[in-house]
């Protein structure tokens, strides 16, 4: 499991202290045609293939938020700053990353203090909020980048609308540190909610809690947070009073002003009412369950493969019933049904040629977010690609990173 | 008025245009392709209409499969293609060249699916802008984008130019709002991206096809969100006696946590022609004009205008009027949205469209009056004050070569101004030919170059939507394959 990653014997570590020394280290590296890892904290190192042989070169030394305009929602922020440090900044001018970056490093044996605000746009980590209000991929302006060439590039910039040129920001975001590596990411930021709550129905099927979140998501009340969660992971939150009830658990996050929370609860209490009384947490027992699943807290500590499905939202519960006539599953649906957390056994392949399938007949996405190093380097982790879209793909790896030296094989086997 | 650079027109490729013509008949019928000198006028131009080329034909697929069949024969052939929606591009994205064949997508307008529970429409990419909420709006739901255009613009070129409009604020713009695309590469392969589900198993080729302005390949098909309506919806108009002061209530509500769908400016100027021509109600006894509109029930929309109000009270506004009707809210936004046809009215004018840091909007405002006095223009500034998206119009004569050759010098001037100031050449309307020599402003030969080995992958031998987006001499310095 994430451990004997760990336990991998440490190839030298480069820790570059300006983009330029960066450049310089990608230059030598493929002049050499020496592959690197590329790492901020190291937090998600667990996840991907594993890379082999190659030497790290960790974004730490490139540090610090170089720009923050609370009133024009702005911040500049060198790759290696800590995910923490630019939260508990943005926190202080009450706001906030509206993404609400997802943080697997307890799910994966990671140091969650660790993660860094470049690998949170090199994986495109988003959580509940993604759903209303877009992705981080969405959310980022500006970036600057050295790519496999060891070329400086910039793209993008500090404002908040820019359609100069092609768009490098949306297509560098989610590539994992292998077409480019980040050294500055300049992101939209958002104020606070003013209040929040979470209102909760207890006990229903995945396709009932499906048939309640898409019904939700389709009034005007803006919800920003949808989730089920299946009896037997609910039972395991840290979350007293939903864990509780020891039934699965379907939960609506509303945030605005405390009077349009309370206009909102009462007509979704009406629409949802065929559907059993909603039970409404206030705003200080709503925040820590959605800390919950921003964190994955249901998988957290356990050694079984997890998947992570994008689908359409109706297909969330679909996909799950599909995948459980091949294996026992547990299934955690976020994004209204459409992103799916599910544990499978662990395999050989963690369930892959089964996940795959039902995926290639009801369309999306899947990625082995946790499983053993040796399984993680026989399968494709992320999504086998449809031959137009590889061939694109393996184009547009060879266009960064001719050299293929950039965290070779941590998303396909062949680049 | 023809300062910017277009490369001669391929002779050989122009002497062979009977030939081209017919054998594209041939291929696609006779109805889908247009020879005739008459018929090809039509789409000589696009909404920067001082640019006018005859395109070497036209044809209008009605489906994929025509798409994909034009682009084969184009690829095997060397001949160049020009994509293009309704032709609506204010940047020249769509302007036609003399050896291009106009592949024009307007014809595929069909809703293909509509999916409530799962908040998305599946649509051919010709379809207007404004078609899509209409198909969705019986159930209460919209298409979010809103180009000024909307009423003509197709979702095609909306994607071409990821497309923003003044709600784009709350919403986002066209790469925010679209889950999956087919896109037809420039040798005919059609290739599904995305679909109804979010964000990319992979790289996110979406993300760079959306705002690819034509150059990596034809999208005829894609699959939008929609986003069920607020209850209801109202403006109020906020007017002050400076516009620097109208920009400092713009920070204030921002920074005050407080997120409208939509902040619009219009300085004096603007105000004047747009309520001549809309009568819009506007206050014609003020520097600037805020249009200020919030979304939810009646009683969430009284709180969010109050606190607004306490905040806009703090800058001494000479006005503060909220709409007290759907009549009223309708005739302010059409005011807005009228306003470059009622500039039109007036004068020829060009409009920018740069975007900066909403702090540098008072020393922007007045940089851009300085530089059209300089050159003797007028200039009426419309713009989404929320995302900083400038929308100055610069006044002329299209009858005078002097006055017009001035107003591109004061665009361009303007448009280098946005990027020293930290902002960027186009917000929402795209590079184009317009503002492609500009581009080495912005970005330096290795910025540029990336972008461009993009557009090499996509089209190696850079026959789509020719002498657009890049500056031509960057193109030599690039790739052994690219040339202009």
């Amino acid at each position: 499991m994430p451990q004997s990653v760990q336990a991998r014997p440490p190839a030298a570590e480069q820790r570059p202290d300006s983009e330029a020394a960066l450049a310089d280290i990608v230059k030598s590296a493929t002049a050499r045609r020496s592959p690197l890892e590329i790492i901020g904290g190291g937090s998600k190192r667990a996840i991907g293939r594993p890379i082999e042989n190659a030497s790290q070169v960790s974004l730490r030394g490139l540090r610090g938020i170089t720009l923050y305009e609370p009133n024009e929602m702005v911040m500049s922020a060198r790759a290696g700053t800590l995910l923490s440090e630019v939260q508990s900044v943005l926190a202080k001018g009450n706001q906030m990353l509206a993404f609400e970056p997802s943080e697997l490093a307890g799910v994966v044996g990671g140091d969650a203090r660790l993660a860094t605000i470049g690998a949170v746009f090199a994986t495109n980590a988003s959580g509940a909020r993604r759903l209303a209000v877009g992705a981080a991929r969405d959310h980022l302006l500006g970036i600057r980048a050295v790519n496999g060439r060891g070329e400086i590039f910039k793209n993008g910039g500090r404002v908040m609308k820019n359609v100069t040129g092609v768009d490098l920001c949306r297509g560098l975001a989610g590539s994992w540190g292998t077409l480019s590596v980040f050294s500055e990411v300049t992101f939209k930021v958002v104020p606070r909610p003013i209040g929040s709550a979470t209102l909760v129905l207890f006990g229903l099927s995945d396709a009932i809690a499906n048939e309640v979140l898409c019904a939700a998501m389709g009034t005007p009340y803006e919800i920003t947070g949808a989730v089920h969660i299946q009896q037997g992971l609910a039972v395991t939150l840290d979350h007293m009073t939903l864990r509780g009830h020891g039934q699965s658990v379907t939960a609506l996050r509303l945030e605005a002003s405390p009077k349009s929370i309370a206009y909102r609860t009462e007509k979704l209490r009406v629409a949802l009412a065929p559907y059993g009384e909603l039970m409404a947490l206030e705003q200080l027992r709503s925040e820590p369950f959605w800390d919950e699943i921003g964190r994955l807290s249901v998988f957290e500590g356990g050694d079984r493969p997890v998947w992570r499905i994008s689908t359409a939202p109706s297909k969330g519960p679909v996909v799950v019933a599909a995948i459980a006539r091949y294996m026992p599953v547990r299934a955690l649906y976020d994004w209204s049904g459409g992103l799916v957390w599910l544990d499978v056994p662990a395999t050989s392949d963690a369930g892959a040629a089964d996940v795959r399938r039902v995926i290639a007949s009801h369309g999306g996405h899947a990625t082995l977010i946790r499983a053993a190093p040796e399984t993680r380097a026989a399968t494709d982790v992320f999504q086998t690609q449809e031959p137009g879209v590889a061939r694109l793909s393996q184009q547009l790896k060879a266009t960064f990173d001719p050299a293929n030296i950039l965290n070779p094989g941590r998303m396909y086997v062949a680049f | 008025m023809t300062t910017i650079a277009l490369p001669a027109p391929d002779a050989a490729i122009v002497a062979r245009r009977p030939a081209i013509v017919a054998e594209l008949q041939k291929l696609l019928g006779a109805d889908r392709v247009i020879g005739d000198e008459d018929g090809r006028r039509a789409y000589e131009t696009d909404a920067l209409t001082a640019y006018r080329r005859m395109p070497l034909a036209v044809v209008l697929p009605r489906s994929t499969e025509d798409v994909s069949a034009a682009l084969r024969y184009c690829h095997a052939n060397g001949i160049k293609v020009v994509a293009r929606g309704a032709g609506t591009s204010l940047a020249g994205g769509a302007l036609p060249a003399e050896d291009a064949v106009v592949i024009a997508v307007s014809k595929m307008t069909r809703v293909l699916e509509i999916d409530y529970a799962n908040r998305t429409a599946r649509l051919e990419a010709g379809i207007t802008n404004l078609a899509i909420t209409g198909a969705v709006s019986r159930e209460g739901f919209f298409y979010a984008p809103d180009p000024s255009s909307q009423l003509a613009c197709t979702l095609a070129g909306n994607i071409g130019m990821n497309s923003g409009g003044a709600h784009c604020l709350k919403y986002g713009v066209t790469t925010n709002n679209v889950h999956g695309v087919r896109i037809v590469l420039m040798d005919g392969e059609v290739v599904d991206i995305g679909g109804a589900h979010l964000d990319a198993g992979g790289y996110d080729l979406l993300g760079l096809i959306v705002g690819s302005e034509g150059q990596f390949g034809i999208v005829t098909e894609a699959t939008v969100r929609i986003i069920k309506a607020a209850e209801g919806a109202r403006p109020m108009m906020l007017g002050f006696s400076s516009s620097e002061v109208a920009g400092q209530c713009v920070s204030a509500v921002i920074g005050a946590g407080i997120v409208p769908v939509a902040i619009e400016f219009m300085d004096r100027p603007a105000i004047q022609i747009c309520e001549a021509f809309a009568k819009a109600g506007y206050p014609m006894d003020v520097e600037a004009l805020l249009i200020v509109e919030v979304e939810g029930s009646d009683v969430e929309i009284d709180d969010q205008l109050a606190a607004i109000t306490a905040i806009a009270r703090g800058f001494n506004p000479t006005v503060v009027k909220v709409s007290d009707s759907p009549e009223m809210s309708a005739k302010i936004w059409k005011g807005r949205k009228s306003a470059f046809g009622a500039v039109g009215r007036l004068a020829d004018y060009l409009c920018m469209d740069g975007t900066i840091p909403l702090g540098k909007l008072p020393e922007v405002l007045v940089a851009i009056t300085d530089i059209c006095q300089q050159h003797q223009l007028k200039v009426a500034n419309i713009f989404h004050a929320g995302d900083g998206n400038l929308h100055p119009l610069i006044l002329f004569d299209a009858n005078d070569a002097s006055s017009a050759a001035r107003a591109e010098l004061a665009g361009a001037e303007i448009l280098t101004l946005c990027v020293k100031v930290g902002g960027c050449l186009t917000g929402e309307h795209g590079v184009g030919i317009e503002k492609r020599d500009l581009m080495s402003v912005q970005f330096n030969p290795t910025d540029l170059a990336v972008q461009m080995r993009i557009k090499t992958l996509f089209d190696p031998d850079w026959l789509l939507n020719p002498a657009k987006v890049f500056p031509l001499d960057a193109r030599l310095t690039a790739e052994p394959r690219v040339a202009a």
